[in-house]
């Protein structure tokens, strides 16, 4: 094993995971919403839902672009760069991972193509259906992703034979208690990416003085959803904490910054945490609060950091900051989430344009505060890849050399950043055009002053579709 | 179990050559077009298509995964070099179909990757199958050949193999699903990759003859594995009498008969071996308790249902694409 080529590879699966889940991370919500959109339109009939679908669509269709081939990498790097966990735990995370391909992926993609080029061409219910087929399939996406990150984290329903991860309890690997805490964490860090992101679309029109009627519907939409999601959010939170307390201590050591045993622990609010001296500078701390945090009592000892062997400890830099700045984003999002629909129900909100640049501003909180999650649960697991059994240090391609990570990274990074940067620039100018610049997409309407040329190229099975309108 | 999970591995694997195959040669046959409706007419007769194609790469992935860990982590690190540039030229690609229609000055940026991308996919993907027919190293099950072991005179020419068979693959596409002039013009392409790819397996037949490659022992020992070449030969035949008559339709069935004939010949003359002569399929399976918790979910009810889904898609879009609707 070449320790570069560890370093490397790590590097690596972070650069490419980070990139992929902002994309994810957006369209499960988006798909939600394009789904109701589509519902209501159907049943309300109002022309404002079918406007701000297809301004949407748009969007999704970009994003979900980028996601999808990001993630096909995701299903080659654990055989490239980890080739000794590809064979350890190919007989539990393959079949979790060959699940979300087989129920999500398929799904997703079969009917992606009818949601964007289907329209003219389907039943308006079955457009309806794909619709909510695509929000589907990245809702299961997301549920064997966190299965099998899961169990990466706490193991279980396994038995070591032969140098590989036998499951004997499927029931176990799939059920257990720290998948339904962590997978609804991260479904609503997604519902609640696409609320901000729609509310702070619809504040931004407000402050241009532009789509008023869509950007009410956006902000009214986003910004109610986001406000009772949030306290939901914060709750699972805590639980999601309570697991990382009652099986990864050492994890939970970090986060706080906490040294040395505790009893009753205080809570580190913030600080500098200094490794080699093994304690924090310029800490503010409550007494106590760390117990109540970590145990739900008044005089529990809790953990320190010192009461791990060395090479058993996570870095606590990233884990500490990482979980701060985490919980500060939802904090944030909540403040303004509250605010806003209260100011929203007064009819209030379009005055309010401190608040409305606040909004506006805010979009990029639900994805710092994902990232950040994602950092302080994955680099609070090292020195583990499979928590407690397999070490990262040995789960990398023995034959791997420095110089061909060093090239793929490179090749990595660079395509990344190309693509990023005109992919957010494409979605930038979508959103600053607005519903109105749909521009490319003719709307399919019979106006009989339109050339038969043109006319005769519409199903009739869509017609009627827009004759509402 | 065993059996099925081989069973669906070769299925995925030739689905996705099939469907991947015939959009990845409009994507090479793209940089060949030239004026923008022509090349967004090609476009459009894949793009509602494309990513579910993709997505079989992934399927075939992720059964070699969970079914046969050991063949994934000794194949992976192998194929370290042309599996990154296969996943960068599909992202190239495939980013290019969203980017196209919402760039206004930099269009020409994502043809460009749109093409690039399609041909570094399908050269690396025949490269590695050339690597996989001439042998790679492996000790204790582990690959121990270099980061270029898989780089040989036979497997670039695999490699430049493929990307002909792809080009005609798509070639047949777009003469099945367009009209007028890309008709006209893709169908005089296609004596010219059909002429290619035959050259090809004449000389990838010749260098296993002269080099002495263990598979054509295969061959000897297992002399009814010829029925795969004669369902060959027997399209290639159909495939020149369609084109001569002008038909759109026959011509990619038969280039699809020719691909799968070309895969049954592969797959059958590795048989028992995954890796050939390295691990057997026995060798490679998973515990049965994950076997098993594959076939009684996915493997039973969910593929099926993953059929259908392709099926319906195809349905949606049958037929010839219009010249002007469907764009977004």
């Amino acid at each position: 094993m070449d320790p570069t080529a560890l370093l490397l590879s790590r590097l690596q699966f972070a650069f490419t995971i980070s990139f992929h889940i902002i994309f994810p991370a957006f369209t499960i919500g988006l798909a939600a919403w394009l789904t109701v959109l589509e519902a209501m339109h159907r049943y309300s009939g109002r022309p404002v839902y079918r406007t701000l679908f297809e301004f949407w669509l748009k969007i999704f269709g970009v994003a979900f672009g980028m996601g999808v081939v990001s993630g096909v990498v995701m299903a080659f790097q654990f055989g490239t760069n980890w080739s000794v966990l590809s064979t350890m735990s190919g007989p539990i995370q393959g079949p979790l991972l060959s699940y979300e391909t087989f129920t999500a992926f398929m799904l997703e993609a079969g009917f992606f193509g009818i949601l964007i080029f289907g329209r003219p061409r389907v039943p308006p219910w079955f457009y309806l259906f794909s619709t909510a087929m695509v929000a589907l399939g990245t809702t299961l996406s997301a549920f064997w992703i966190m299965v099998n990150n899961s169990w990466m984290q706490v193991p279980a329903g396994y038995v070591l034979q032969n140098g590989q991860f036998v499951p004997d309890d499927w029931a176990q690997i799939i059920f257990n208690r720290v998948v339904w805490v962590r997978f609804p964490h991260m479904l609503l860090a997604s519902y609640l990416t696409g609320a901000f992101c729609v509310a702070a679309t619809g504040a931004w029109y407000l402050l241009r003085r532009t789509y008023r009627a869509e950007a009410h519907v956006m902000l009214r939409m986003g910004l109610a959803l986001a406000a009772v999601l949030l306290p939901v959010q914060l709750f699972i939170g805590h639980l999601v904490g309570d697991y990382v307390h009652d099986y990864q201590p050492a994890k939970f050591a970090a986060i706080e910054a906490r040294w040395h045993d505790e009893q009753p622990a205080s809570e580190v609010l913030i600080a500098i945490p200094d490794s080699t001296t093994e304690s924090n500078r310029y800490a503010i701390s409550i007494p106590v609060l760390g117990s109540i945090i970590g145990s739900m009592s008044l005089t529990s000892k809790e953990v320190g950091l010192s009461s791990f062997a060395p090479q058993d400890r996570p870095p606590v830099v990233i884990p500490f900051f990482a979980f701060r700045i985490m919980v500060g984003c939802g904090f944030v999002m909540l403040g303004l989430a509250w605010l806003g629909t209260w100011l929203g129900l007064k009819h209030r909100l379009e005055r309010s344009r401190l608040l409305l640049w606040g909004i506006f501003l805010s979009f990029p909180l639900p994805w710092i505060a994902i990232l950040t999650g994602w950092y302080t649960a994955e680099v609070g697991r090292q020195p583990w890849t499979v928590y407690g059994v397999l070490r990262t240090a040995d789960a990398v391609t023995p034959s791997l050399t420095a110089a061909a990570a060093t090239a793929s990274l490179i090749l990595f990074v660079a395509v990344y950043a190309f693509i990023f940067s005109f992919g957010t620039y494409y979605i930038y100018r979508l959103l600053r055009a607005g519903p109105a610049g749909l521009g490319g997409r003719p709307l399919h309407v019979p106006v009989p002053n339109r050339p038969m040329s043109l006319a005769d190229q519409v199903p009739a099975s869509h017609s009627y579709l827009e004759a509402g309108e | 179990m065993v059996m099925f999970w081989v069973a669906l591995l070769a299925i995925s694997i030739l689905i996705y050559l099939l469907l991947d195959g015939f959009d990845l040669g409009v994507g090479m046959l793209f940089g060949l077009a030239d004026g923008e409706a022509r090349r967004a007419e090609m476009l459009r007769t894949i793009a509602p298509v494309w990513d579910g194609n993709e997505t079989w790469l992934v399927v075939a992935g992720v059964i070699m995964w969970g079914a046969f860990p050991v063949v994934y982590a000794m194949l992976m690190p192998a194929f370290y070099i042309p599996v990154v540039v296969m996943l960068l030229g599909l992202i190239l690609r495939g980013v290019a179909f969203e980017f196209r229609g919402k760039a206004s000055r930099s269009r020409r940026i994502w043809d460009v990757s749109f093409t690039v991308g399609s041909f570094a996919a399908s050269f690396m993907q025949g490269a590695m199958v050339g690597a996989l027919v001439e042998g790679l190293q492996f000790s204790n099950g582990e690959y121990v050949g270099g980061t270029f072991g898989w780089l040989t005179g036979f497997s670039v020419l695999c490699g430049i193999g493929l990307c002909f068979g792809y080009a005609l693959l798509g070639a047949c596409w777009l003469v099945r699903k367009c009209e007028g002039p890309i008709r006209d013009a893709t169908r005089r392409q296609i004596p010219l990759l059909a002429v290619a790819v035959l050259a090809f397996l004449v000389v990838v037949f010749t260098h296993a003859l002269v080099e002495h490659l263990p598979i054509l022992r295969r061959w000897i020992e297992r002399p009814y594995l010829f029925v795969f070449p004669l369902i060959g030969a027997g399209a290639a035949a159909v495939l020149a009498t369609s084109i001569l008559r002008h038909d759109d339709y026959w011509p990619f069935h038969m280039v699809a008969l020719i691909f799968a004939s070309a895969f049954g010949t592969l797959a059958l003359s590795f048989w028992p071996y995954m890796i050939p002569f390295v691990v057997t399929i026995d060798e490679a399976a998973a515990p049965h308790a994950s076997l098993a918790f594959m076939f009684w979910g996915e493997g039973l009810f969910v593929f099926p249902l993953m059929l259908l889904y392709v099926a319906v898609g195809y349905r949606v879009f049958r037929g010839k694409t219009a010249a002007t609707a469907d764009h977004y």
